[in-house]
């Protein structure tokens, strides 16, 4: 293969002006997915790492059970599943349905996971000064807990949903029109890869900010740590 | 005089240990006392029962005359009127001082931000520390953290304060300033009951002294007749060793 075929492949700028638009949406799309599915999943965090506090065991080895069970599934098993199997039963959901239940399963469980380890990174002499002054078992937690959990995990919150706004590509499967699959559609009606490359690039650009930001704050961390 | 503190036959088990054995204290109104004794005799947890931070396994306590074991007390109500030091701060280090010292006067009196502010700040002023109310806990000394925890008890206006072990965490220059903190605020009348072992500060500023040992009272009385005439033989050994340091 020359220089000539291989650019032309994979970095044609003709086809990538044709994908433009096609590409943009999907990005868009993409875009909207992650304001969507990061919230969800931070939403269903806050709730299993709040029924974590309850020491029940009627709380504590259910809630283990589900945090276990939404670990263990490939995401994107767990979203088929939702999309293609919920109809067996009876329950149709759309494309953006599925996502959404699919993240919220899946990306709460983890998110759940740190903000949990973020909570009781919090020492109890924290808890009992709130408390001693009044103030309530939640409103201690909203006041003092919550926001030392959020800051103790930071890099982990970061990271975690770094993972989700790039998981939001296997949303392609139930033929949700963002980046990936617009990409795919752009490649197959062009038989060339330029998209592909362009969807690549997308992705590049939207998260490596976020990547340095997390360096950053990692490298922080462990200087604090000294 | 009348108790604001009445406690009676207070149990605590942890799980097997037996920490405190019907321990009976009564505390009258401006009075100061100061709770003394080996590490493990119970004084702490003690303490800590008296705004059931710690469950008592038995017993009852009235604070100015609320039943604190009353599953009907509201107990977030009941401990606004309790204020509590503690030996490691307990500062909140993500709110400056000022916001460490406003946040229950927001959250459990409802005040508005202006006036919680004021109140906040004139609560710093007490300690000495207006000039600190925009500093986060990490940016303050350990002895003025402290200080910071006394404005915030103090802000809610409480009944009566408890120190547990208030300088025990604190480097030997720090002290001073903390006790200054205590002793002013003895001398604006307020009741307090202080575990701690500054026996000094015990010597000058308490009315009465109360040794215990093994989760029980053991004697108390006047600082001058605990420190100077034991009757007990425990109370002697302690207070032996404690002169030694």
């Amino acid at each position: 293969m020359s220089w000539d075929d291989f650019a032309l492949a994979f970095f044609s700028l003709d086809i990538l002006r044709q994908a433009c638009p096609i590409l943009l949406s999907g990005l868009v799309q993409t875009l909207l997915l992650s304001a969507m599915v990061v919230p969800l999943g931070l939403f269903g965090g806050v709730l299993l790492a709040l029924l974590a506090t309850v020491r029940s065991p009627f709380v504590r080895w259910p809630l283990m059970a589900w945090v276990d069970v939404f670990r263990s599934l490939p995401p994107l098993v767990l979203l088929i599943f939702v999309y293609a199997g919920l109809p067996f039963a009876g329950l149709e959901v759309s494309a953006w349905g599925a996502v959404a239940i699919g993240f919220f399963l899946n990306t709460g469980a983890y998110y759940g996971e740190i903000l949990r380890a973020g909570i009781e990174s919090v020492p109890a002499g924290q808890v009992e000064a709130a408390r001693s002054t009044g103030l309530s078992r939640g409103q201690a937690m909203a006041w003092v807990v919550l926001p030392q959990a959020v800051r103790n995990m930071l890099p982990d919150l970061i990271s975690n949903t770094l993972e989700v706004v790039k998981l939001t590509s296997i949303a392609s499967v139930v033929a949700l029109p963002e980046l990936l699959f617009q990409a795919r559609q752009a490649q197959s009606v062009t038989f060339n890869a330029t998209p592909i490359v362009a969807a690549a690039v997308a992705y590049f650009v939207l998260l490596w900010p976020v990547v340095r930001l997390l360096s950053r704050l990692e490298n922080r961390q462990l200087a604090g740590r000294r | 005089m009348a108790a604001i503190v009445r406690a009676h036959g207070i149990h605590k088990h942890f799980g097997a240990l037996h920490v405190l054995r019907g321990v009976d204290l009564e505390v009258a109104e401006r009075e100061l006392v100061f709770v003394i004794g080996p590490s493990g005799s119970g004084k702490s947890t003690l303490l800590r029962c008296l705004n059931r931070l710690e469950e008592p396994s038995g017993g009852r306590i009235e604070v100015d005359g609320i039943d604190m074991l009353d599953r009907r007390t509201d107990i977030n109500r009941a401990r606004q009127r309790i204020g509590m030091v503690f030996q490691s701060f307990n500062l909140y280090p993500h709110m400056t001082a000022l916001g460490n010292v406003a946040l229950a006067l927001r959250q459990v009196l409802k005040l508005p931000r202006g006036e919680a502010e004021g109140r906040a700040r004139a609560a710093l002023e007490r300690v000495g520390l207006a000039d600190r109310a925009g500093h986060y806990p990490g940016q303050l000394s350990g002895g003025q953290q402290q200080r910071v925890a006394i404005a915030r008890a103090v802000a809610l206006e409480p009944r009566v304060m408890l120190f547990d072990e208030p300088t025990s965490a604190l480097d030997p220059e720090l002290v001073g300033g903390v006790l200054q903190a205590m002793r002013e605020l003895r001398e604006s009348g307020m009741t307090m009951v202080v575990v701690s072992h500054e026996m000094g500060f015990a010597r000058a500023a308490a009315d009465r002294v109360v040794f215990m040992d093994h989760g029980l009272v053991v004697e108390q009385g006047a600082p001058e007749a605990v420190f100077g005439a034991p009757r007990e033989e425990r109370t002697r050994a302690f207070i032996r060793q404690i002169d030694r340091h």
